[in-house]
Parts: C-alpha cells; structure tokens; sequence
C-alpha cells in the first residue's frame, strides 16, 4: 500500500487515492481535423512500462486534486510528484 | 492416566490447574500450557489423520509451522472455528477441541484404507481420475471427496465475537522477540525512536529462553538469564511498545504491515465476553527489522510421519520450557549440532536417549559434553525406517556410504517411544520476500537467505542465516547501528560463549534399500506429499517448481509449506541435476499464518457492512410501507403495497394513478452538482452533445453525456439558475463518477475554465409530482405562483416560497405527463413531502417508486443509462442523434462519433418490442434471434427493459438489436426455455407520441 505525497496535503494513505492511468496524453486542440487512427491513438493506446512511469492520480477522499506521479513499476517506488500543468522532472525521461 | 510432565519450570504455574476435553474426554494440563504441551503431558501424541492416505498423525513442533496437530475448537454453530494449531492454542479452562480430518474417530479411521490402497493413488490422482465423464464431477465425485476429505467444519452461523481495527506509525518495526529483535528493540529504542516490538508467542525471548546449557552462556550467565535481563530493561523504555500474542500476517509496500493481535483466545468462556477477540494491526513503519528467526527442518526418511516422531527442537521445547518429555526412550536422528542441545538436557532430566547423526564425526564442545555424559552416538548412520501403528514404537538404522548416496553393513533396530529429527534450520524469509525482498543460497548448509536489504528493511538474527549466539548478537549490534544510523555502544563488551557449530551434512532424500516408489518419504505431512510423488512429477515433465507444487500440492496446506518447501525443492534439485540456488522458491504470500475473517474485517459487519444513504422523506416511506431499492449506496421506495398487494399489483396501480391523476416520486437521490462561474456554459457545451450558450435563464434542458469513446456515460436535466449559475443533475447511481469526471476535464484539460463545481445532492430535497391534476395540486401549495403554461412552460424553472422556506420548483418531467419538481433545502424534506401528500388528497395523489417511475418512463420510451445503456452504446444507437449538437466544434466523445466502428450501420441499436401475445411479459436480458433453426443461432441483441402498461393494456419492451433501427414492423423471436415468444419490433414511444400530455 503506497504512500502518496499529494503536492496540497502531504503523505496519505493509498486508500484516499485514485490512480488515472498515464499521464501527460493531452487531449487534442481540434479532434475533428485527426485520422481514425490518430484519434485512436489518443484515446486507446497507454503504456505499459516495466520501469520509470509517469502517471496520473487524484486525491479523491481528500483535497480532489488531480497530480502526477513518477513511479518505477518494478518496485513501486514513487520517485517524484509535480502537480498538473508543471514540468516533468527531466531526470526520468 | 500417564504422567509425562516430569519437572517444574517457571513458564507452567502448576497451582492453576485447567480441564479441557479432547475429542470428547477430559483431561488437565496447567495455565501456561498449549493445548499441544498439555497433550503431551497425557500422553498423546496421536491427534489426526493425513489428508489423502488417512495416516495416524502426531504432533511435530512446537509452532506456526505445525502441519498436524490442528483441530476444530468448539461446537457451537456461531463460535466453530476449525484448523487451529495446537501447538498455538494457548490452554483455557472449558476449552473443546477436537481432532479434524477423521472419521468416525482418530483411533479408527475409515479413510485409512486410502494408505493400503496408496499405490493407486499417485500425485495428480484427482486430475487424472475425476476428469470423466465430466457430468460426473459435480454431482458424484465432488461430493464424495468433500465428504472424505475437508478440513474441519466452518461454522454456520454469524460470529458473534467483537474485532477491532487499529492504525499506527511508529519509526522502527521489530518482527520477532528472539535475542535479536530485543536487542534491535533497545538499540531503536534507546536512540530515541519510537519503537514497536511484536512477538507471536506469550512471552518474548524466543528459543533462547528456555536455553540452559551451560555451554551457551552470555556475560558468564546461562543465555536464558542474561536474555530475562534484556527483556526486564526493554520493558522499561518509555519509547518501545511491545505486543505480544501479536504475529504479522502480511508485509506489503512501503512498510505497510497488518498484525493479528490475539486478545482472548486464550482466555476461559466467560472472561471472553464482550471483550474484543482480535485486533487488526494496521502499522505503517519508517523502518522495519525483521528477527522472526528460523525453523528446524524435518528430515525425509521411510515412514517419517509416525506419531511420536517430532522436531528435535520442539522435544527441547516441551521439555525445557513447559516440563513435558514427549517420551521416556526418546532417539535422536541429526545432520547438525542442535539435536545435541536436546540430549543433553534430556539426559539432565533422566530421559534415557541416543543420537543418531548424518555426520562422520563432528568435535564441538557441545558434543564432547554429549560424549562425556555417556550418550551414544551413531555417526555416519541413518534412519531407514520406523515401526508402530499409532505410535512409534521402533526403528531401524543402517551405515551410510562414503559418498552419503547408499546404505552400507546390517541394519541395527532400535527401540524407542519417541523419535526427534533436526534437519538444520531454515530462517524465516516470508517477511522479506513478502516486502519484495529477493533470496540469495547459500550452499553449506543449503539455506535461503535474504539478499540486498533494502534502506528501509533489514534481517537480523537466524532468519538472516546466522545461527550461533555469538554470531546473532555481534552482526545482529553492527547492522542496527548502521541501519539506524546510531552508534549504540550497549553490547561492545559482551561476552558470548558459544560451542555450537554450524556444521551440517545435508542429505534431502536420505538413501534406502527399499526402492522409492515402496517407501513413504513424507515431504509434505498435512498433504501428504511424498518424495516419490515429487519425483513422479519431475519424470512427467514438470519443471517449474511452482507447477511441481500445485501438481502434488506440496506446501499447498494450512501450514503454506513450512516444513516441506526446502524438501521439495532440494529433491528437484538433486533428481534435475541443477543447483538448488538456481531453482527459486515458490511465492511467500500472505498471510504467514492463517487470519480469520472477522479480524479482516472488524467492525464493518451488520449495519456497518457499508454506507447506507436515506432520503429525508425516508422515514415517511417506511411508515407509508415502502419496500426499498438499493440504488447505489441510497435506499429507494421501489413499490408501495397497500392491503397485500404483490409487487406487480402495487406497480400497475401506482402507473394507472400517475396517468389518470397525480403521482408523487422522491427524486432526492438524483445527482445534484452546482456550476457556477463566467465560463459555466461554455464548460457544458463542452462536455453535453447538446448546445447550452442559448439557453435562457430559467430554463432547464436535458443533456446526454458521452465518453471521449462516444458511448452514453450519463445524462440529466440541467437548469439555468443565473447568468453563471447552473444546477446540473445526474443519474442517482452516476453521480460521484459524473462529478469526479467533470473535476478531470476541469483541473487537466481545461484549467483556463473559470468554473466552480459543487456536489449538492445531499442538500436538496426533491419532491416530483406528476399526472393531469399536479397543477392543481402545485396551486395549492403555492398560491402564489403563476402556473399558466405561458408564465411557467414545460422545461422552466421559478422559485417561490413554501412557508417562507425558499422552494425551486422545475417543470420537467421523466414521465411524459405535465410534472412539477419542488426542491428544498433536505432539512425541510419531510414536511415538504407531508405537505405535497395532504394537498394532493382530493387527488389521489398516489406514492410511486423506482419500479413504477421505470415503467412510466419505458411507455415514453425515455432511456436509464446503466439499463438500456452498457458503455457501449452511442447516442445514434440510441435513436437520439436529435441531441447531438451538428454546429459545436468539439465536446467530449464527439470525434468518436464518426469512427469506423461507431458509424457502422449495424451496430445494435435501441428499439421497441411489442409482443404477439399482449399479455406476454418479456425477461429483461432475454436474447433476441430472428431464426431459431440455424446452428448455431445468430444472436441479435437482448431486451433492456420489459413491462406491462396498464395504461396502455399489453406487455412494452426496450431492446437492443443489430440494425434495430431499420426493422420496424420486423418479427422477431425470443428464446426462451421452454417455448419462444414472437415479436414485432416497433417505435421506441409506445404513448403520446406527440406529447399532448405534458401540457395536458
């Protein structure tokens, strides 16, 4: 059971969370101008990654904020957590 | 009655004397005792039957790891609790136990024709056998194995004792209170840090604490009283907590650990009551230490699983500790020092006892005291076999070859009454391998050990490998040090003395005449596994030791393998021709001993089993004699019987009521979130189908929300409240999702957004009424109000005052019929309602619920998203493209709407089902086909929602059907069990296709 350091209310409990897959998939500016595939592209395929993953959670039974998480898959470590809109930390590329 | 407690220790309190039966018959044993010791010192050994062959079994240890001595406790259907351990099971006045896995009794057993018939029934026997006919499986052999089979009885009706929860942090975790983990306790502790201690057993001090050899000493004192010192100076720091009868079932991520605490198990009948049984330890640690020590390993011989036959160790334990000799003429059989330990003290108390030892000689000063003491020993000899039905009563023992592989000379047998084996030790890795640890092997002595310790996670003691005193003190100080990063000086000059050495000649299968598949090597005493059940496996090509273990089920009992997985594993080894190290070892899973459920789950049974939401008119729907619907968390009246009605009966007349008068529906439970902010109409346009920016002030509209795949996700009125003010509602089910879903669009996507989303679901109160006769009924509750389809049209919205509290009341209607919803603050919900009840009198203005709201609905061919819906549905799917917006350049599900597979033409699509027969009810799910000869029949979709319309007088259905939409006027066919029922599909609107009424 993780412990999260949500970016607004500090270390809790995995049980106040709730993850939302990959994150940084931006939703595109204007859907109508892209291909069948390309659409599918956004909306179906995600990563699977044994190792470093940059992931989206939201603090659902507390503040509802919505932030990522770089974790390694392979161990679960959470190596860093930035809120929405900021910058991935470019150690983990 | 024998007598074999043959001396005082201070662990027995010999002026308690406690009665408790076995298997019917009473017997004494003192507090302080197991059930396990007390049975000893009475003299049984025998104490149940082996799984398959029904084989007599006895007690073997001293511990968790015990695969035999385990029996149902109790009678009582509520309180029955089967596969406890006896060796665990502390002793209570009144206690019944009984021995499981025997029929009719453990003396004479029925089963035990499976050991002359064993042959037969080799590993995989149930696969192999039980395969055909596969009718067979469920109605005959199934039944037949379970009735010979199982083990112990679960019981039958709810548990009525109490558990309990509790969530704590400390910085440093100590698992296990041997001499390791007391030291890392004080180490942790007197360095400030805030320290749990927990230990399974009653009393710390582990296997040390019975020690008296002299031999083993610590300062000049016997190891066990220098070790009662530790623990009298532990238990004053004002920073450890210890728990004891407290073991660790589960070591998960980020140093989350649960612990069982056992609070009255071991208490008699009446001091149980009302005390909690157990504790659920929820402990988060910054730092774990894990000291949970080792177990002494079985050795694999012919007959090797005869009562009488246990742990060397365990001999020393029940001995030394709780002053039982579990025999008078006791043998020895080792491949290390440790059994040496036992004899010595053995022969201190009078027990007459040899040795029997793997090795060609060994010299430690443990052995010479052995030698001096005048205790023969055989080396280089082996055990070969055992004799004794019930109990052993003799063995024989050969000479071993030089290469350790054959038996050598004559074979010498030896009398006895009791056999004690030491295969060396095994340390404990469950709780690191539990925490994500991996193993490293060591080949001297073929253990396990746990590898690269993680910086929050370390082992110390013999579960990391170290096995004499003076190695478990000394690594045990050097490691805390640097893992706390303290610089403890306490045990700098401590003085250990210690002549044990760690020299073990390790044989997995010990050699014999006999030819293997004539023996009965046991590997694997609860299962019964046996050597040659291994080796079957491996010549049938099994590799994996993970398939090695399902096939024979080794390690697959309630003991999870303790005893028998390193066997198992080292005779794959040796009959594969690999080195064990490279064979891994199957998965350590929790719990490491077995939980029972109401610990799990603690105090969330009975009306605390989940979250139970009411309405405020609840109260009014019960008195009123409601049967409710569970709709999510929310309890809905879903019919109101009157005068016995059953439920089709209250439903047909609540939906005549509705239509030919007035109907009344507590529609709190829809969702409710409030939207507010300058962008609020461009964040719905964005994420309905529908257009918003036009909607006036004071108008509602129904708006239908999509997936980003473009599937019907909810839908819902919303209303303009002002300017930059909207009150959206949702489906009851959908709400908490919808909300969290906006959230996501808004806090990711749309962070530009100037909107504000609020839940407001609980803070409202919804009264609707609907029927011809709701206007008159709303002009008697507001006066006031203008209510001229001019003033307030069908999808609007007024507020005005009840009684001075403010109402908002909205025109819209789920029923087709001219409707009217009064929302109120919840607080004034249930006068609300009483008041709307007692003006619609002259009415009959008639209660409805979900069921007759569903019905209502479907005659109006208006959908339920969750029940003519699946995610996987499209609005088109739906027959409603009129609620998609052709103009707005994007809203969430949009681009999915014209993708291959949602464009299709034969997707399955939303249509009406009218049957053949009016009066024909079609099941809900029911498949849909259009010819029922073709094979296999080609299925076309399934009825979504089916009822009978007493408005209409015949049988309405909603379906989904592959290219539904082009086949009105179409016959169809529903299969059902016993007769197909013909069908036309029709327009989805089965009454008032013009919607006359809602203006009525």
């Amino acid at each position: 059971m993780f412990l999260i350091n949500c970016p607004f209310c500090g270390e809790r409990d995995q049980s106040e969370f709730s993850s939302g897959g990959e994150a940084h998939i931006v939703r595109p500016k204007q859907p109508t101008e892209l291909s069948d595939d390309e659409w599918a592209e956004y909306l179906f395929m995600r990563k699977n990654i044994k190792g470093i993953q940059f992931e989206r959670w939201n603090h659902v039974h507390g503040c509802r904020k919505w932030f990522n998480v770089v974790r390694d898959t392979s161990n679960d470590k959470i190596l860093s957590v930035y809120k929405m809109g900021e910058k991935p930390p470019v150690n983990y590329k | 009655m024998p007598n074999y407690r043959i001396h005082k220790t201070e662990y027995i309190d010999e002026t308690k004397r406690v009665s408790f039966k076995y298997d019917g018959k009473t017997y004494f044993g003192y507090e302080g005792d197991t059930l396990a010791s007390a049975l000893l010192a009475n003299g049984i050994h025998l104490v149940g039957r082996s799984f398959k062959y029904h084989r007599p079994r006895g007690i073997i240890s001293c511990g968790a790891e015990e695969p035999n001595a385990i029996c149902q406790i109790g009678s009582k259907k509520d309180l029955t609790e089967p596969n406890v351990r006896a060796t665990e099971l502390e002793l209570y006045e009144g206690l019944e136990a009984s021995s499981q896995n025997c029929w009719p009794n453990v003396k004479f057993d029925i089963g035990g024709i499976n050991n002359f018939i064993s042959p037969l029934i080799p590993a995989g026997f149930y696969y192999k056998t039980f395969m055909w006919p596969k009718s067979f499986w469920k109605k005959v052999y199934e039944p037949l194995i379970r009735l010979s089979a199982g083990l112990g009885k679960s019981p039958t009706e709810p548990d009525p004792d109490i558990y309990d929860h509790k969530h704590v942090h400390y910085d440093v975790l100590v698992i296990g209170g041997g001499v390791s983990g007391i030291i890392a306790a004080k180490m942790a502790a007197k360095n400030n840090l805030k320290t749990l201690l927990v230990d399974d057993k009653k009393i710390l001090g582990g296997s040390t604490i019975y020690q008296n050899n002299e031999n083993i000493k610590i300062d000049d004192k016997l190891s066990s009283e220098w070790l009662k010192n530790e623990i009298q100076e532990i238990k004053k720091l004002s920073n450890l907590t210890i728990k004891t009868r407290t073991s660790i079932a589960a070591y998960h991520g980020y140093n989350f650990l649960l612990a069982k605490e056992n609070l009255t198990d071991h208490l008699p009948e009446e001091k149980k009551k009302n005390k909690i049984r157990q504790r659920l330890w929820k402990i988060r640690a910054k730092k774990v230490v894990i000291a949970t020590g080792s177990i002494e390993r079985p050795l694999v011989f012919n007959n090797n699983d005869r009562p009488g036959i246990l742990l060397s160790n365990s001999i020393n334990k029940y001995l030394d500790y709780y002053g039982v000799t579990c025999g008078e003429n006791i043998i020895l059989f080792t491949n290390n020092d440790s059994a040496y330990e036992t004899s010595i003290s053995l022969h201190k108390k009078g027990i007459k006892n040899l040795i029997v030892d793997l090795r060609k000689s060994a010299s430690s000063e443990l052995i010479k005291q052995a030698e001096s003491l005048g205790i023969k020993i055989y080396f280089n000899h082996v055990v070969t076999n055992t004799f004794g039905y019930r109990k052993i009563n003799s063995l024989e023992i050969m000479k071993l070859s030089e290469d350790g592989n054959t038996t050598v000379g004559n074979k010498i047998r030896l009398s006895c009454d009791c056999l004690g084996m030491s295969g060396g030790w095994t340390p404990m890795v469950h709780m690191h391998t539990q925490s994500g640890g991996k193993l490293d092997f060591r080949d001297e002595d073929q253990v396990f050990l746990p590898k690269e310790n993680s910086e929050d996670q370390i082992s110390v003691g013999s579960c990391n490998g170290d096995f004499d005193l003076e190695n478990i003190i000394d690594k045990t100080v050097n490691k805390i040090n640097k893992f706390l990063e303290i610089d403890n000086q306490d045990y700098q000059d401590t003085n250990i003395i210690c002549s044990k050495e760690n020299d073990t000649r390790n044989i997995w299968l010990l050699p014999n005449k006999i030819p293997l598949g004539k023996t009965k090597c046991f590997i694997d005493f609860q299962n019964d596994s046996t050597a040659k059940d291994i080796k079957l496996a491996l010549k049938e090509g099994f590799r994996s030791i993970e398939h090695v273990k399902r096939y024979t089920t080794t390690g697959m009992a309630t003991d999870q393998g303790k005893l028998s997985n390193m066997h198992a594993l080292g005779i794959i080894a040796d009959t594969a021709g690999v080195k064990m190290g490279t064979l891994g070892t199957t998965t350590f899973r929790p719990p490491f001993t077995p939980l029972t459920f109401g610990t799990l789950v603690g105090r969330n049974v009975g009306k605390f089993f989940e979250v139970v939401r009411k309405t405020s008119m609840h109260e009014w729907h019960v008195e009123n004699n409601a049967e409710f619907e569970n709709v999510g968390q929310w309890k809905r009246p879903w019919y109101y019987p009157k005068n016995g009605e059953n439920m089709h009966d209250a439903v047909q007349r609540e939906s005549k009521a509705a239509r030919d008068s007035a109907g009344i529906l507590d529609a709190s439970t829809l969702g409710k979130i409030d939207i507010q902010g300058s962008d609020a109409s461009e964040f719905l346009n964005r994420v309905y189908t529908n257009a918003w920016s036009k909607l006036a002030i004071g108008k509602c509209r129904y708006g239908l929300m999509l997936n980003e795949d473009g599937m019907v996700y909810d839908d819902g009125v919303t209303t303009r409240i002002s300017e930059n003010h909207y009150l959206m509602t949702t489906t009851t089910g959908g709400a908490a999702n919808v909300l969290s879903k906006l959230e996501d669009y808004l806090q990711t996507e749309w962070p530009e957004l100037d909107v504000y989303l609020t839940s407001v679901t609980d803070h409202y109160s919804t009264a609707s009424i609907c029927g011809p006769n709701s206007k008159k009924i709303l002009n008697k509750l507001f006066p006031n109000l203008d209510l001229s389809d001019e003033n307030f049209p069908h999808m609007s919205f007024k507020e005005d005052k009840l009684e001075n509290i403010n109402c908002r009341i909205m025109r819209i209607s789920f029923t087709g019929e001219q409707s009217y919803e009064i929302n109120i603050e919840s607080k004034y919900g249930h006068s609300l309602w009483k008041m709307c009840i007692e003006a619609g009198k002259e009415f009959n203005l008639t209660p409805y619920g979900t069921e007759t709201m569903h019905l209502l609905r479907a005659e109006k061919g208006f959908i339920i998203v969750g029940q003519d819906t699946d995610g996987t549905m499209t609005p088109s799917d739906l027959q409603m493209d009129w609620i998609v917006s052709k103009k707005k350049f994007d809203f969430i599900g949009k681009r999915s709407l014209y993708r291959s597979d949602t464009v299709r033409e034969d997707r399955k699509q939303l249509v009406g089902l009218l049957t053949d027969d009016p009066k024909e009810i079609l099941e809900e799910g029911a498949q849909i086909v259009s010819d029922v000869k073709s094979k296999p029949i080609d299925m076309l979709g399934h009825v979504t929602s089916s009822y009978f319309s007493p408005n209409l007088n015949k049988s309405i259905a909603l379906a989904v059907v592959r290219s539904g939409k082009t086949m009105k006027g179409q016959k169809l066919i529903i299969p059902m069990e016993n007769k197909n029922i013909n069908v036309t599909v029709s327009d989805t609107i089965f009454l008032d296709k013009e919607n006359k009424r809602l203006n009525a």
